[in-house]
């Protein structure tokens, strides 16, 4: 695998630390005038999701993470795995509930997702920024609500529960924002 | 810009950039500050001189990297600031004299660097360091008045003293070892193969200037180890010291002072060393800076010289958080 040196540092770079695959959230360089120059890093590490610091003496060189985006559509949760597939060569991955993570409850059957794969193999799920799912449970609207009025808990048929307008009704098909778990409309 | 291939293949600039960074209203700051500038030093009689930024020779730090060109089989080096040259004046006998122009370094951009920078720099011949650093001092503060923003008089301070107020260690007698354990407490990383003037740099610029005080300080007394042009002396305590000053403002090192060096035989020496140490860690090779040494046993006056970084400056008048607000265009832009 390459390396990148510090001068190549990025943000979004993707970079083996410890033996987890990171990706470079902020590169800061600190130069005295007339003396050794660092670059302070902030990475995320896609395992755990957790951030970290770490200060290289610029020049240093650090191990490339094989990290990798991809569209896959998912297709189903054989109670273990999720499944995906890539559109073009129909090859199939399969990721864990480690992977998929928070985007379990947005997964919708034929729904295009980012998958991110580590040396090939699912290490994170994305879902779409807007999924549209129907609504299975949820208390009936009250007469003369507005849009601009109260809201009330709705189940959706992933399991999902996110909050709507008092106007909206079981079986209704709504559009969620999936970054932040909010109600958009009616689709 | 790299001596290798004579003609390099054109790049595309991407016709997207075309924009200035800076605002209008903030290249017309620069403007008046350049006039405040010269305005001050002509009322002190000191004149303004203009050297080549292409020469034959350039700074050995190992830490700086110089742009260079070759043309008519001859390496020119980008001037990573106008010192030679201007050494070169003073031994002459010109008086004192400031330049105010472009310097460049092989670097990385940051908030605070961009690879072409100006600098203001100026030497008083006959002067003491401290003298240096009040009239540095009363300029800052002069411009800062004129741009509306008051600063109060910079504090003194020690290098040691800033050093044991934060990490407890006197960094003129402290051993590598002990830097290093300071480090690895501190600091997320791999310093192992940093030597001990590395992790001065290290620990000064990770846990020791972000302590400095906001509203500006005057640092002195550098460890000896960072001399580089300046003199070395004995400090109250009995420590050989560099003597050197830097005034730092809002974590931002905005001019670097040196009571000269003007023994030519230990200033070649310096050298020798730093081109020694280039060797050593496969750094690029740069000539001897020869005529600058011609220039010290023609006998160089005893002075006090100083760089002020006024593109940092402007970003402190004007309130600025990142450098590119106050360049016409950047280097990624240019």
């Amino acid at each position: 695998m390459a390396n990148y040196s510090t001068n190549e540092f990025r943000l979004g770079l993707k970079v083996m630390l410890d033996g987890d695959p990171c990706s470079i959230v902020e590169n800061e360089v600190v130069k005295p005038g007339k003396g050794q120059a660092f670059n302070r890093v902030k990475l995320r590490n896609l395992k755990t999701g957790k951030s970290w610091e770490r200060t290289f003496k610029s020049g240093e060189s650090v191990e490339a993470a094989d990290i990798m985006d991809v569209d896959l559509q998912y297709l189903y949760n054989d109670g273990e795995f999720w499944h995906f597939m890539d559109q073009q060569s129909f090859e199939q991955q399969a990721a864990d509930a480690t992977a998929v993570g928070e985007a379990a409850k947005w997964l919708k059957e034929e729904d295009v997702c980012t998958v991110t794969l580590w040396n090939g193999s699912p290490l994170a799920v994305t879902a779409p920024n807007f999924v549209e799912l129907e609504i299975i449970e949820t208390d009936p609207g009250l007469k003369g609500d507005t849009a601009n009025g109260g809201s009330k808990p709705a189940t959706l048929s992933t399991g999902a529960v996110v909050r709507v307008p008092l106007f909206v009704n079981q079986g209704d098909v709504i559009k969620v924002d999936t970054r932040t778990g909010e109600y958009v409309s009616r689709a | 810009m790299t001596g290798s291939r004579p003609f390099p293949a054109p790049s595309q600039s991407d016709p997207m950039t075309w924009q200035p960074s800076a605002t209008l209203p903030t290249i017309a700051a620069r403007a008046k500050l350049n006039r405040l500038l010269r305005d001050f030093f002509a009322r002190r009689d000191v004149m303004e001189v203009e050297t080549p930024l292409l020469c034959a020779s350039t700074a050995t730090d190992p830490h700086l990297s110089s742009w260079h060109s070759c043309a008519n089989g001859k390496t020119y080096y980008l001037q990573t600031s106008p010192e030679f040259c201007m050494k070169r004046l003073l031994a002459a006998g010109c008086g004192p004299i400031y330049q105010l122009g472009k310097a460049f370094r092989h670097e990385e951009h940051s908030r605070q660097h961009n690879p072409e920078f100006t600098l203001l720099e100026w030497y008083r011949p006959d002067w003491s360091l401290t003298r240096l650093m009040d009239e540095v001092e009363a300029l800052v503060l002069n411009a800062a008045s004129a741009f509306g923003l008051t600063l109060e008089p910079f504090p003194r301070l020690t290098y040691q003293q800033a050093f044991e107020d934060t990490v407890g260690l006197n960094p003129h007698r402290c051993s590598a070892q002990d830097l290093l354990q300071v480090a690895n407490a501190q600091i997320s990383g791999d310093f192992s193969t940093l030597d001990r003037d590395g992790l001065l740099d290290l620990v000064a610029s990770h846990l020791v200037e972000p302590k400095l005080p906001r509203e500006g300080v005057i640092l002195t007394e550098f460890p000896a180890s960072k001399a580089s042009l300046a003199k070395t002396g004995l400090s109250s305590k009995g420590d050989t010291v560099a003597l050197r000053a830097e005034l730092y403002i809002r974590g931002l090192e905005i001019a670097n002072a040196y009571q000269e060096l003007v023994d030519a035989a230990e200033q070649a020496q310096r050298f020798q060393q730093d081109l020694h140490y280039r060797e050593n860690h496969q750094l690029a090779c740069v000539p001897n800076p020869g005529q600058l040494i011609a220039a010290l046993q023609n006998g160089f006056p005893e002075c006090a010289g100083v760089a002020l970084g006024l593109d940092r400056l402007l970003m402190v008048l004007l309130g600025c958080d990142n450098i590119e607000e106050v360049l016409s265009f950047t280097t990624t832009r240019a």
